[in-house]
């Protein structure tokens, strides 16, 4: 049986960042820039992150369908 | 500060995956071999990533922000000079003897090499030091916690003393790491380790991000800041004239040789990580993959140490306006901003240093950036973070200690023959074992205020010389088991005394240095802890040469694959030329020293 660390770093960002862009998406837009960054920080990290996980999750599944070598050898 | 439902959310997740990838990774924990050595199964990239993780404990990313804060940029040669020369040495020339010797950890390959008794000295004493350095870091843990006020509002919300808040996060924080190692053993750590690594970014790049966009871009911090603070090399001519108070051979001898090639080459907390790979290759590619990305971590946890101050000194800009404590108010000179000033815990009034003006407490710099430019969701993000860091590091150090008392210590001295079973019990054991002491380390440290810098102390006088021990053995065949031990007890006591003669500018005879007598004063005490080293490492390598030359050598036969000349030279190996060692090595080098350039 093959264990894939991608798979749960890639589920952890995905639930965190859909957390954190969600977030962005419903606060108030003073308290999430409360500096004056011109930045929706929840939202643009929020979606980075979750992209991310998306990511790791395609790459474990393409190695998986063994269009890519296993990333461990175990 | 207070946090929303998300962020507990954020928190319970990243617990909940923790755990998880522990309760996974015991289904193949079921030998010494699996538990110890990760089934020596793991591939390059996850090895290499946790090869750095377990090192970026929090004590590592709260103090990179503060060195930051205080010295900025130069900060960097613990990195630049420091860490990636030494990681590349290993990875091109150290792994083969490593991996090669088929030791299971570090003092096992000092007994291959040498003897019983220089493997013992090594063993008992990195056990110890490594448990007390993680209750050393759990101890600054809750301590933090507790000074960010982050727990507050949720203790008092269910009827809680604020005192728990200490012992809830000392406790909460033994328990998961103590679950996923006691199940996992070194791979729950491993796959953890890289999980960790991950979140460790994303909680602290979107930090540096938002705080550069504040301070007006790397321009804004130069110009709000003055060379001193952004040019790493400037005046390191002489220790008189830069912030580290240190000149520059000093700095390269002292950082970049002696601590840094002690601390990545020799230190199995570090060196474990590359021994679980699954093949040579990838275990020489394991410090070379994790060199290629420490040379970036410096903008994650040096450059909010810098933002930190450049809010702190200049009030009138956005979000520098917090005002100082009250008691502060009669003095003139105050410095309202993300950095605090440093508060007497007994008194409560304000630390002055020697000038009469109140101290900074630089600890605070990246936790309080990251508690005021995070809105809610972020915040889940950054603590998640610092508690990834801290978990990294705490593994790092248990499955480490747990490896060297069950195959040093416990088969070496107290029973050693005995089923596989057997060790694989006594390794968990030694598990909860090792935590226990910790929580009991990091309890000391509380009721003992200077008991911390001790034990820092006591641990710089043993590690100084360990690189030339481990330098001689595996270069030079003369090198003996005799000539080893008493190199190594000298260069420890060399350490003791040096400190004992010297004392830093501005400080006490005692704890500082100078207990014997003060015969030459240090412009700053990292120049003294440099020194110490070079005097140190110069003492243990001259002491074992002499010794091994009165001695009588091992046969050249009982060290084959143990020292260079006498082990068949591994063949280049065929494939990608990211897979040749050496090609990697020089690339890597050559990047710091483009590094080095763009912020001299």
């Amino acid at each position: 049986m093959l264990f894939d660390v991608r798979l749960p770093i890639g589920l952890l960002f995905l639930a965190i960042g859909v957390l954190v862009a969600g977030a962005g998406l419903t606060g108030d837009p003073k308290m999430l820039d409360a500096h004056n960054a011109g930045l929706n920080i929840d939202l643009v990290w929020g979606a980075i992150m979750a992209a991310f996980g998306a990511l790791m999750l395609i790459l474990a599944a393409l190695a998986r369908r063994g269009d890519l070598p296993p990333p461990s050898g175990d | 500060m207070h946090m929303g439902a998300v962020d507990w959310g954020i928190l319970a997740l990243y617990l909940a995956f923790v755990l998880g990838i522990g309760i996974v990774s015991a289904r193949r924990a079921k030998s010494g071999n699996d538990f110890f050595l990760a089934g020596r199964a793991i591939p390059a990239w996850v090895c290499g990533l946790a090869f750095i993780s377990a090192n970026l404990g929090a004590q590592e990313v709260i103090g990179m922000g503060a060195s930051g804060a205080k010295y900025g940029i130069a900060t960097a040669h613990f990195y630049w000079i420091g860490a990636i020369p030494a990681m590349v040495f290993i990875g091109v020339f150290m792994m083969p003897f490593y991996y090669g010797s088929k030791a299971r950890s570090a003092p096992e390959y000092l007994r291959m090499r040498f003897d019983e008794k220089t493997r013992a000295l090594n063993a008992v004493t990195f056990a110890l030091m490594t448990i007390l350095n993680s209750g050393i870091s759990m101890y600054a843990l809750a301590k933090l916690i507790q000074t960010l006020h982050v727990f507050d509002a949720p203790f008092a919300h269910l009827g809680l003393p604020q005192g728990w808040i200490f012992h809830g996060a000392i406790l909460t924080a033994a328990a998961v790491v103590l679950v996923y190692i006691y199940m996992g053993g070194l791979r729950g750590a491993i796959y953890n380790e890289v999980l960790q690594f991950f979140l460790i970014v994303a909680g602290f790049a979107p930090l540096v991000w938002l705080g550069l966009k504040q301070v007006g871009g790397w321009e804004g911090l130069q110009t709000s800041l003055g060379p001193g603070y952004t040019h790493a090399w400037a005046g390191m001519a002489h220790a008189s004239t830069n912030k580290l108070g240190v000149d520059w051979f000093g700095l390269t001898m002292g950082l970049g040789f002696v601590l840094s090639f002690g601390y990545w080459c020799t230190d199995f907390l570090v060196v474990q990580r590359a021994m679980a790979a699954n093949s040579m290759s990838a275990a020489r590619r394991t410090p070379l993959i994790a060199a290629g990305v420490k040379m970036f971590i410096p903008f994650i946890v040096i450059l909010p140490g810098l933002i930190a101050i450049a809010l702190t000194s200049a009030p009138d800009k956005p979000g520098a306006t917090v005002s100082p404590p009250a008691a502060v108010g009669s003095i003139v000179h105050h410095e309202p901003g993300v950095i605090p000033i440093k508060i007497d815990p007994t008194t409560g009034a304000p630390m002055l240093d020697a000038r009469g003006k109140p101290q900074l407490d630089y600890d605070l710099a990246t936790p309080n950036l990251l508690l005021r430019y995070f809105p809610i969701g972020m915040v889940g993000v950054g603590l998640t973070a610092l508690l990834a860091s801290f978990m990294s590091g705490m593994a790092g150090g248990v499955t480490a200690f747990n490896t060297v008392f069950t195959y040093d210590i416990y088969q070496a001295y107290i029973r050693r023959e005995a089923p596989d079973a057997h060790y694989l019990l006594v390794g968990r054991l030694t598990t909860l074992f090792g935590i226990a002491a910790s929580v009991a380390a990091a309890y000391l440290c509380s009721q003992f205020n200077n008991i911390n810098d001790f034990l820092q102390l006591v641990m710089a006088f043993v590690n100084a010389p360990v690189f030339a021990t481990f330098l001689l053995g595996m270069f030079w065949k003369r090198t003996t088991g005799h000539g080893a031990f008493i190199g190594l007890a000298a260069g420890t006591l060399t350490a003791a005394i040096h400190h004992g003669l010297t004392l830093p500018m501005n400080d006490l005879a005692g704890l500082k240095g100078g207990w014997i007598a003060v015969t030459h004063t240090y412009v700053s005490e990292m120049a003294q802890n440099f020194w110490i080293a070079i005097w140190a490492w110069s003492a243990c390598f001259i002491t074992t040469i002499v010794v091994s030359l009165m001695t009588r050598p091992k046969a050249d036969a009982d060290l084959a694959g143990l020292v260079y000349s006498l082990t068949p030279k591994i063949p280049v190996e065929k494939g990608a030329w990211y897979m040749n060692p050496v090609l990697l090595g020089v690339i890597l080098l050559v990047a710091t020293v483009a590094l080095n350039l763009l912020f001299r």
